[in-house]
């Protein structure tokens, strides 16, 4: 039973692994990368079926099976000088990767990505902060009671569903009230991703806190504080920790979303600060051309390339969260937390 | 070990029935272009001759079934493109034919524009310079001092590409450009943004309004009407194929020979797309 549970225990860690192998190695494929479209010859010799011998009798219009192609040539024949340096092409600030020339730059998905995480924390931090308060120490114990599993059901909550409230709703009433150029832009995504993470910050928090010892509450109180003042200057300091976990895993959650921002937030790889502007993240564009690559091309790699740079980001802040903030926190606020 | 055996057994059974059944009535796999589902869909509910044949239709775009066609993971290849010279080299080394294409319906891309925009009609150039980011106001085409939003599908879709090599004539879209995923939602956003414009299948133009495009300025202004798109008048129209890895026999050949038959052609007019040729009886989509 005991080889059983390990067993289990080391698939999971391998296929993280196996996850990360999977992506460095087909990211690797940028060196070598020789874009297949380009090795094509452009003769377009195909068979045509139906067109001679069912249908040629009856065609009524005969200009009908004459049709003028679009100049394949165009998008097809870039030659390999086109790419002076690929480090360059990457540092660019557009993203065209469909395009006789390519251009490969991930400035303004990074930037898309960091903006709108950052007004999808800006909500919802604060919010699910203020909301875990709330229920942690102020809610009578039967609304604490439903409050909690109805806000941590919201977390399974589909992120589809989200997206297409944000696209119909949202959008719509961000647009009259501020009267913004652009419908869907970084706001209405990054609000759509702040639901989405609402749930962890709030989940998180609040179980910080009602882990804390009853005891600084009461002495808080003993000493003749308000209940706010225990609050904001005992409480929320001793579970620091608990909240950086909380922000950082929202953080990781709201990165790394595809579906709401693919929906919600215009998707136009701007490399631009406002957050009125339409934004396309880094995870929103996997999402919206994975699908359609041609197999082992530049594009390709570069899209794996995105998906390691995800990784690697979420990775380094669960580590910086995991080994220093709590570290440290927890050095500083020793026996006060259990 | 011998639960191993059992699972093997099970599924050495599984197969021997799934190889029965597939016997009995011919699969006929349709994969590909998202644009064409409905209407390879409706085919297939259609075709009379479905006690010989069963259908398995799954979308999921040009470029994928394409690659299916490639893998030979799929019988038909629906594309709203012409395949690439790669994509048929890719089959040439894999198959020995460079695939056979079957024209099966065309489609006209409209140009959308909000219901209350005044802008009724574009040059292919205008719409060009819309798309490009050259011309940024409606002011500039004949319209009220406003910012022109754009919005765009993503780029791996076939809509996408068309609308790309034909209209921008290879040239990038703006950055500018919001890019959906769906003609739906390029529909919906225009269908809510008093600025918008937006391209796609005439077969989704609802709550909105399409525009009529001039191939060049004096030239007359065509609006993606039936007529118009079947004769070649409208400038932005394209095919929709059907790709295959070989000349079709027995039940596939029964079948395209259906679809390109009047029968089979009435009921792309039903879906909301254009005939290859005006049939005797067509209405507008």
């Amino acid at each position: 039973m005991e080889a059983l549970i390990r067993l289990f225990a080391f698939s999971a860690l391998a296929a993280i692994g196996l996850i990360l192998l999977f992506i460095a190695r087909e990211t690797l494929g940028i060196v070598s990368a020789h874009d297949i479209s380009r090795a094509a010859t452009g003769t377009t010799a195909l068979e045509v079926y139906g067109a001679e011998d069912d249908v040629a009798a009856e065609v009524y219009n005969p200009e009908v099976e004459l049709p003028q192609r679009p100049s394949e040539s165009v998008a097809e024949h870039l030659t390999p000088s086109a790419n002076p340096s690929l480090v360059q092409n990457l540092l660019g600030t557009t993203w065209q990767p469909v395009s006789s020339q390519p251009k490969y730059g991930l400035l303004p998905l990074i930037v898309g990505s960091l903006k709108a995480t950052l007004i999808a924390l800006l909500f919802a931090v604060p919010i699910g902060i203020l909301a875990a308060i709330y229920a942690a120490f102020f809610a009578p114990a039967w609304l604490r009671e439903t409050i909690k599993p109805i806000v941590e059901l919201l977390a399974g909550f589909p992120s589809v569903v989200i997206g297409f409230f944000c696209l119909m709703v949202v959008a719509s009433a961000t647009q009259n009230l501020l009267g913004t150029t652009f419908r869907l832009n970084a706001l209405v995504a990054g609000i759509g991703l702040a639901i989405a993470s609402l749930p962890i910050v709030f989940t998180i928090t609040e179980d910080s806190f009602t882990n804390l010892p009853r005891q600084l509450w009461e002495a808080g109180l003993a000493l003749g504080a308000q209940p706010w003042q225990v609050v904001a200057k005992i409480l929320v300091p001793a579970a620091t920790p608990g909240l950086f976990a909380a922000a950082l895993l929202a953080f990781g959650r709201v990165f790394g979303e595809t579906m709401i921002v693919l929906m919600a937030s215009g998707n136009a790889p701007l490399l631009s600060w406002s957050p009125v502007e339409p934004v396309r993240t880094m995870a929103a564009t996997i999402g919206a051309e994975m699908g359609e690559v041609v197999w082992g091309s530049l594009h390709y790699s570069i899209l794996f390339l995105i998906g390691f740079l995800l990784f690697v980001v979420t990775f380094t802040l669960n580590i910086i969260a995991e080994f220093w903030i709590r570290q440290r926190l927890l050095r500083r606020f020793r026996g006060l937390t259990t | 070990m011998s639960r191993r055996r059992y699972a093997h057994l099970l599924g050495l059974g599984a197969i021997t029935l799934l190889t029965v059944a597939a016997l009995q009535r011919q699969t006929i796999t349709i994969k590909g272009s998202d644009t064409m589902v409905i209407l390879t869909q409706r085919w297939t509910e259609v075709y009379p001759h479905k006690d010989r044949v069963r259908f398995q239709v799954t979308g999921g775009g040009s470029g994928t079934g394409i690659a299916a066609l490639i893998n030979g993971t799929t019988d038909i290849c629906a594309s709203s493109r012409p395949l690439r010279p790669s994509e048929s080299e890719q089959l040439q080394r894999k198959y020995g034919t460079r695939g056979v294409e079957v024209r099966v319906a065309r489609d006209g891309l409209a140009v959308y524009v909000h219901r209350n925009n005044p802008v009724e009609k574009l040059t292919l150039q205008q719409v060009r310079d819309i798309f490009t980011g050259k011309i940024t106001n409606w002011k500039q085409v004949g319209g009220p001092d406003a910012r022109i939003i754009l919005y765009s599908r993503e780029n791996n879709s076939g809509t996408y590409e068309f609308f790309k090599d034909h209209v921008l004539q290879g040239q990038d879209f703006a950055p500018t450009a919001q890019h959906m995923p769906g003609t739906a939602a390029v529909v919906n956003a225009v269908a809510k943004d008093r600025w918008g414009i937006g391209y796609g299948g005439a077969a989704y133009a609802r709550d909105i309004k399409e525009v009529a495009i001039a191939e060049a300025p004096g030239k007359p202004y065509y609006l993606p009407t039936l007529e118009n798109v079947v004769s070649g008048r409208y400038p932005i129209s394209r095919f929709l194929y059907f790709y295959l890895r070989e000349r079709p026999s027995g039940e596939l050949k029964a079948f395209i020979d259906w679809v390109l038959s009047d029968d089979g052609q009435r009921v792309v007019t039903e879906v909301g797309y254009y005939p290859i040729r005006l049939l005797r009886d067509t209405k507008r989509p």
